[in-house]
């Protein structure tokens, strides 16, 4: 647990607190298939931030009144563990949980080809086992992936980031202190080859010129994460390749 | 969990005719694209309440009710009052709304307006500081959607500022333990006026202020909310799909113009 309060978040050389310029993002460490039971999961740690994401579904709607006729349900839950935060965290649904649970389904909900499988429901759980600030960019980026992972047909991968204001300056991917003591904080999810911005977000004040600025700054992160995703993604799928390949050896040999 | 609403089942030919009209430039209310419905405001329509307002957006009507009443502060902020903003999908305002906890909507709905009053510093909240750390007044903010014809956010958003504009509170007194309200009545200390502007998307074309007719068939949903000095000081994108970086361009800049008009209204109606 941290509760030093630094002074300033920007240094004389313009670094951040953590040693990061300004328009540097954390380290990212994306993994895919962590869990053995979901179709489709995904681990992602992005600074302090630790989150799984799961997928289960297509399945059979239940209760069956939820389910359309056209179309596939998506729901979403977004929990934080009580462990999660500094100080701990009731287990039951806050209403900025439900607020977030919503948003994120609703910036997943434009690439899932949901008309393939009416009738069904896909559900998607995203758990943070730490927050450090960005958690539903994080958990975008994650569940996109376990999406994939499950092999649901998608338009293409989304991915996540926010951009914050830090003593006046543009800052990307804001972590836990800069958020709390920022000036503003604007997450952003994105799709890079339909140029579509699926969950926007803003508190704090900016200005309409610190708005696109801002904006810029977080879809070019976007594209930066989209390369990682892909990465994530081609590593799960040629391991299996190896194992497959080491397996059938024995066979060409006799 | 949070799932993929089920919308009423609206005629496809209504949804058609509500389409092909936008595509041409035209609403089916013979809107412009980027104009509002009406807006009447009345303050002060509830007497018990410290401040109160209700407006009619063209069909739709919310009322907003202000208490103030003494609290404690929260740990991390001991010099500062306290705001709480929720609202209530009233089940007499549309037949999808069914009585109960608030649902994802209404919460959302809460959450977006208190962000805007939140996050431009509306309500100076150390001025509602009555002893450090122990005693502060708390701003209940009501937000009731009696007749929802669309655009909640916005018709919630001003009505809310139009009853914070238009509350009055008691002057307190501390002595010793004891909090002694006095009948003197002075405005609540207010700093800044943020105007929600939602814009909706429908196919490719981008209106502002939905009717629930055109909340039927738009895509994606966009709330810019804009303080006194025109800069951005909330934003929230909903329904299922996105807007491409050239639309969020031109929606913010149409978000200052028409957030400075609707001020005007707002702060005519509360008589600033």
């Amino acid at each position: 647990m941290q509760n030093k309060h630094p002074e300033k978040l920007l240094d004389e050389k313009g670094l951040r607190v953590d040693g990061r310029r300004l328009d540097q993002l954390r380290p990212v460490r994306l993994e895919v298939g962590t869990l053995d039971k979901a179709n489709g999961s995904a681990y992602i740690e992005q600074g302090k931030n630790k989150i799984l994401a799961a997928v289960y579904g297509p399945r059979e709607a239940h209760p069956k009144h939820i389910a359309l006729p056209d179309r596939a349900v998506i729901r979403c839950r977004y929990h934080m563990a009580p462990f999660s935060v500094d100080e701990r965290k009731s287990p039951a649904p806050s209403r900025r949980e439900l607020e977030l649970s919503k948003v994120i389904r609703e910036s997943l909900e434009p690439t899932v080809l949901t008309d393939l499988y009416p009738r069904t429901t896909i559900d998607l759980f995203v758990e943070i086992l730490q927050s450090d600030g960005g958690s539903r960019c994080a958990g975008i980026t994650a569940a996109s992936l376990a999406l994939a992972d499950a092999g649901i047909p998608m338009r293409e991968l989304v991915a996540a980031c926010a951009v914050g204001k830090v003593q006046g300056q543009l800052a990307l991917d804001l972590s836990d202190i800069e958020d709390k003591q920022g000036e503003a904080d604007l997450p952003v999810a994105y799709m890079p080859n339909s140029n579509l911005v699926t969950l926007l977000q803003m508190d704090g004040i900016l200005t309409l010129p610190e708005f696109e600025k801002g904006l810029n700054m977080a879809i070019e992160a976007c594209k930066t994460l989209h390369t990682m995703q892909r990465e994530a993604l081609k590593n799960k799928y040629s391991q299996i390749r190896e194992v497959a390949e080491e397996k059938e050896e024995p066979e060409v040999i006799a | 969990m949070s799932a993929t609403p089920q919308l009423p089942p609206v005629a496809k030919l209504e949804q058609k005719t509500v389409v092909d009209l936008i595509a041409k430039g035209n609403r089916i209310d013979e809107r412009g694209h980027d104009s509002y419905r009406p807006i009447t405001i009345q303050t002060g329509v509830i007497e018990k309440a410290n401040g109160s307002a209700q407006i009619f957006l063209g069909k739709t009507r919310v009322l907003v009710g202000i208490k103030v009443e003494t609290g404690e502060p929260f740990p991390d902020t001991p010099e500062e009052g306290v705001l709480t903003v929720n609202a209530e999908l009233v089940p007499l305002a549309h037949p999808s709304f069914e009585p109960g906890p608030p649902d994802e909507n209404a919460i959302e709905l809460a959450r977006v307006i208190d962000r805007g009053i939140r996050e431009s510093k509306a309500i100076d909240l150390k001025a509602l500081c009555l002893q450090k750390g122990k005693k502060v007044q708390v701003v209940y903010v009501d937000v009731y959607v009696l007749d929802h014809d669309g655009n909640l956010i916005d018709a919630g958003s001003m009505a809310a500022l139009a009853a914070l504009a238009n509350a009055k509170i008691g002057k307190y007194e501390i002595k010793g333990d004891e909090v002694i309200v006095k009948p003197d009545r002075r405005p609540l200390p207010i700093n800044n006026y943020p105007v929600s502007v939602t814009f909706g998307k429908v196919d490719r074309n981008i209106i502002v202020d939905p009717s629930l007719e055109e909340e039927q068939v738009m895509n994606a949903r966009l709330t810019v909310t804009i303080e006194k000095s025109g800069s951005i000081c909330a934003m929230q994108k909903g329904g299922l799909s996105g807007f491409t970086t050239e639309e969020l361009r031109k929606i913010v800049h149409i978000a200052v113009e028409r957030a400075a008009e609707n001020r005007a209204k707002i702060l005519a109606a509360a008589k600033i």
